[in-house]
């Protein structure tokens, strides 16, 4: 078993991995997704970079010293996280892997789908989890938003639910086919008083009882929802330690919120890493 | 502990209380809930007769669940004098709670 998965190898996430390996802790770094970092075109305001350095390549270079060190930096989507008593589940399309802790580094997602509805009918037909809020819509018209790994995983989940879904790409391609009907046009509106009754497109309009979000890259919030971790505005709230409400779970970076800059992001990998290795050497102690 | 609400009990301990009542709406096979549960007993514990903390299993009891159009779970909803004051979904913190009920 894997002491500890690192979630996304941006600042935080490979900071937390550099100090892990230094504590002799035997660490996994999984990620996609290169974060807000890899479009950022230049940093000036970072320490040692006398003439600025690209957002890309210093996020490159981060992993290149990961994997110098004897890391391992797997490039998979993290598409679920669960958590049985004894350790931690994490899911890729192919892969699944057990730790003992979990640190999540994902970066903050901007919310790329805020159009008209979204927010008020959150709850209300409009749902980022099949597993959790599935059993409302059995036999229903489902819609599910997205076009990668994460929608599939999502989209396999639905299928046990209903016949009637039709999936939204909102303009992206699909990356692998799918048995339903597909929608490529951009949402524009969610439709619904107290409940959602359908969405706008911009060349269509289409009924509905329930649309699922699985949109891009899962985000912290995405994997916070499908374990019982607290969300406030997004933000994974954790206590001093960087730990979650749920035991061995822990989050850094941008996806704590706070200062969305890449100094705090480091801070923060290396006081995680500080606090899980703390942890594991209590769970050393107990199983003795 | 939270009081478990039936459509038997609801009217009583819900519409009719005269203090401020939060109701989770549950289920066994929700893990979100599973981290919410305890969170919602230690409340009940805590603002002992401040207000009313109740659990509704939306699978013993689909059709308030149905009439207060849950569709995500766990939903939080704060009734004051039989009304609905205030919802949340997903797991929330006890003091986050308590700010909705005003204790």
């Amino acid at each position: 078993m894997i002491d500890t998965i690192i979630i996304g190898k941006g600042a935080a996430g490979i900071t937390a991995a550099i100090y892990l390996k230094r504590y002799n802790k035997n660490v996994l770094v999984i990620g996609k997704d290169l974060g807000a970092l890899e479009k950022t075109v230049k940093i000036e305001n970072y320490y040692g970079f006398p003439t600025g350095i690209d957002g890309k390549e210093l996020i490159q270079n981060g992993i290149t010293q990961a994997k110098h060190l004897g890391i391992d930096v797997y490039d998979e989507e993290v598409v679920q996280i669960d958590n049985t008593l004894e350790y931690f589940l994490v899911t890729t399309p192919n892969h699944e892997y057990k730790a003992k802790t979990v640190l999540i580094a994902t970066g903050k997602k901007r919310s790329p789908i805020n159009v008209k509805g979204f927010k008020h009918l959150q709850g209300k037909g409009i749902s980022f989890c099949v597993t959790c809020d599935g059993f409302f819509f059995r036999n229903k018209r489902l819609a599910l938003v997205g076009y990668n790994d994460f929608m599939l995983h999502e989209l396999s989940d639905m299928e046990l639910l209903t016949k009637d879904i039709t999936v939204f790409t909102e303009g992206n391609e699909l990356t692998a086919p799918v048995k339903h009907k597909v929608v490529t046009d951009k949402i524009i509106e969610f439709v619904g008083d107290d409940v959602l009754t359908g969405v706008k497109t911009e060349n269509g309009s289409y009924d509905f009882d329930g649309v699922f979000i699985a949109l891009g890259t899962p985000s912290a919030a995405d994997f916070a929802l499908r374990v019982g971790a607290i969300l406030d505005n997004n933000n994974l709230v954790v206590n001093a330690s960087y730990q979650t409400n749920i035991e061995g779970l822990y989050a850094a970076g941008d996806a704590i919120g706070g200062t969305l800059q890449l100094t705090k992001a480091s801070y923060d990998g290396m006081m995680a890493a500080m606090h899980i290795k703390n942890k594991l050497n209590d769970l050393k102690r107990l199983s003795k | 502990m939270a009081i478990t609400i039936t459509k038997e009990n609801f009217k009583e301990v819900v519409l009719k209380s005269d203090k401020p009542v939060l109701v989770d709406f549950w289920a066994t096979w929700c893990r979100p809930c599973q981290m919410q549960g305890p969170i919602v007993d230690q409340l009940a514990s805590e603002v002992k007769d401040l207000a009313v903390v109740a659990k509704l299993n939306v699978d013993d009891q689909q059709e308030l669940a149905a009439e207060y159009k849950v569709m995500s779970i766990p939903t939080l909803v704060v009734f004051k004098n039989g009304k609905i004051v205030d919802h949340a979904v997903g797991v929330h913190s006890k003091e986050d709670l308590r700010k909705m009920l005003g204790v």
